[in-house]
């Protein structure tokens, strides 16, 4: 099993209450992936700023002076906000990879969850509303976001092996299911040059659709190949900056309820999910068809 | 009338209340209100009584019905009337994937469209959809009939024991071992009554449909038609 919910706003009024309705959402989803959750925010930057989200095992030790060493190493200013065991550091975009290849060195063992204009992403081991209330979820404001909750199956409960996976500029990816071919995708591309976290089969998913874009493709071409590409059983839902995008595998049996109104489109593994969303009750509601890229963007 | 608030009450209390109806009871007809996508709604029923759902249910919803008669006000999730045994059940928006499946009777009607795999393993129900089905439906269906007055998807009834299956539309592909068949008056006859009891005889007359069945060549395995499968 696992649960996604997704949530992609239209209405820009409800940019304030996004974190909130994302987390009743995730929460609604604990008894299909009780192991772990996360959360992919899109909240975007300040003009010519980007984030980088990092996490730690030992955010006491590790984050103390984070701020002050990244601008030493860079020269430029450095915001840093820490919640619980992440940290969001907000660098000048165009110091972005500098100031990851210093955090490399500055803080080794600290992990990057993603990096990005307007991405943030949060994932913890433990049910979802209490890593919802470790990060503060309820209180976060943003485009669109993504969340998931984990049943695990092919890898280790761990923070890494959590959901979302970024592994490109703003992008993430979530899913439920399972990839039978992911080790010989990983060796590929890691010849091609892509770096893994872990053995998670998800992260493979997430490092084709990243080397695709990165090679030229757009992100419809790029999900279309998972579907030729990618064996196993998958329902994927994306996020980039500017949208999110959502595909089944042919089989289709993990399932995927959407709903759309003026105000927003939403996904969640069940209805169940989406029935406090405001409008529900005159929303257009319905299945993704297998096999078939759905994407949105403003 | 019996009006049991989901929200509120529970769908143990509920469900408990519904399985202690045995044989002739005076509470005949029961309202559920704020269903939101529960799981197992009304779920192992065994009673002559009359249920409407008001809203959307999850997982599950009428499984295993045997008597009553289960209205769904919304849409249903995965696997809704899965294994009834008799009864009705009638839901009023789409029904997600295999609805009706391994049914052994009674009477399933889907206003709406309804997903993959609708009437998989059918073995006795009578499953009408007033919308489409989705890919694999009627897979290795046993007994029952399905008539479905919009499409049907990929690789319906791969693999079909005896099931009937009546479509009006495009059929996208046709399984394993499933062809077309000559409708005789006696399916006519048939369609006719399924029909109306499936409340769709205004939309739809018998002659607009094709019927669709087993070519039998993969009942017992033969090694000969092993490409087949």
């Amino acid at each position: 099993m696992c649960g996604i919910v997704g949530l992609f706003l239209k209405d820009a009024s409800l940019e304030p209450h996004l974190g909130a309705m994302l987390t009743e959402m995730l929460i609604t989803m604990t008894d299909r992936g009780p192991d772990s959750a996360g959360i992919a925010i899109y909240s975007g930057a300040g003009e010519g700023r980007a984030k980088i989200t990092v996490q730690s095992a030992h955010p006491g030790r590790e984050f103390a002076n984070l701020d002050a060493d990244l601008k030493d190493a860079i020269g430029q200013p450095v915001l840093m906000l820490i919640k619980d065991t992440h940290a969001v550091l907000e660098v000048p975009l165009d110091q972005l990879e500098a100031a990851r290849s210093a955090l490399s060195h500055l803080r080794p063992t600290v992990k990057v969850m993603s990096a990005g204009e307007s991405i943030e992403i949060f994932k913890e081991v433990g049910l979802p509303k209490d890593v919802a209330a470790r990060f503060g979820l309820s209180k976060m404001h943003g485009t669109h976001g993504i969340g998931h909750t984990r049943m695990a199956t092919e890898s280790a409960v761990t923070t890494m092996g959590a959901h979302p996976f970024s592994t490109g500029s703003d992008q993430c990816l979530v899913h439920n299911g399972s990839l039978s071919n992911h080790n010989g995708v990983r060796r590929e591309l890691k010849r091609l040059g892509m770096t893994f976290e872990t053995e998670n089969d998800t992260e493979v998913g997430a490092a084709f659709i990243s080397h695709k874009i990165q090679s030229g493709d757009t992100l419809g071409h790029a999900l279309e190949a998972t579907l030729t590409d990618l064996d196993g059983f998958f329902t994927f839902v994306v996020g980039t900056k500017n949208g999110f995008g959502v595909v089944r595998d042919p089989i289709a049996c993990k399932p995927a309820v959407m709903a759309e109104t003026d105000q927003y489109v939403a996904f969640g593994s069940e209805y169940r999910a989406l029935v406090n969303l405001p409008g529900i009750e005159g929303a257009r509601v319905w299945e993704p068809e297998p096999a078939t890229v759905y994407f949105w963007e403003r | 009338m019996q009006t049991f608030d989901l929200s509120k009450e529970g769908l143990r209390a509920l469900n408990s209340s519904l399985h202690a109806l045995k044989g002739q009871t005076n509470m005949t007809a029961w309202e559920i209100i704020n269903p939101k996508g529960a799981h197992a709604i009304a779920a192992g029923v065994d009673a002559p009584v009359e249920i409407t759902v008001r809203g959307s249910t999850g997982y599950y919803c009428a499984g295993m019905n045997k008597q009553a008669s289960i209205f769904i006000k919304g849409s249903a999730g995965p696997g809704v009337a899965e294994n009834m045994m008799s009864g009705k059940v009638v839901i009023d928006g789409d029904a997600s994937q295999y609805a009706g499946a391994t049914g052994n009777g009674g009477l399933l009607v889907i206003k709406g469209n309804a997903s993959s795999r609708c009437g998989i393993s059918m073995k006795g129900i009578q499953i009408v959809v007033h919308g489409s089905i989705g890919h694999m439906s009627c897979f290795m269906a046993q007994s029952g009939s399905i008539v479905v007055l919009g499409d049907a998807g990929d690789a319906l009834g791969d693999s079909l024991y005896e099931a009937k299956i009546f479509v009006r539309g495009k059929v996208k592909s046709l399984g394993a071992d499933c062809i077309e068949k000559e409708m005789r008056p006696e399916h006519l006859e048939h369609l006719e009554d399924l029909l109306r009891r499936g409340e769709a005889d205004h939309k739809a007359k018998p002659e607009e449909f094709r019927r669709y069945g087993s070519a039998r060549k993969l009942y017992n395995f033969n090694i000969d038609n092993a490409a087949a499968y």
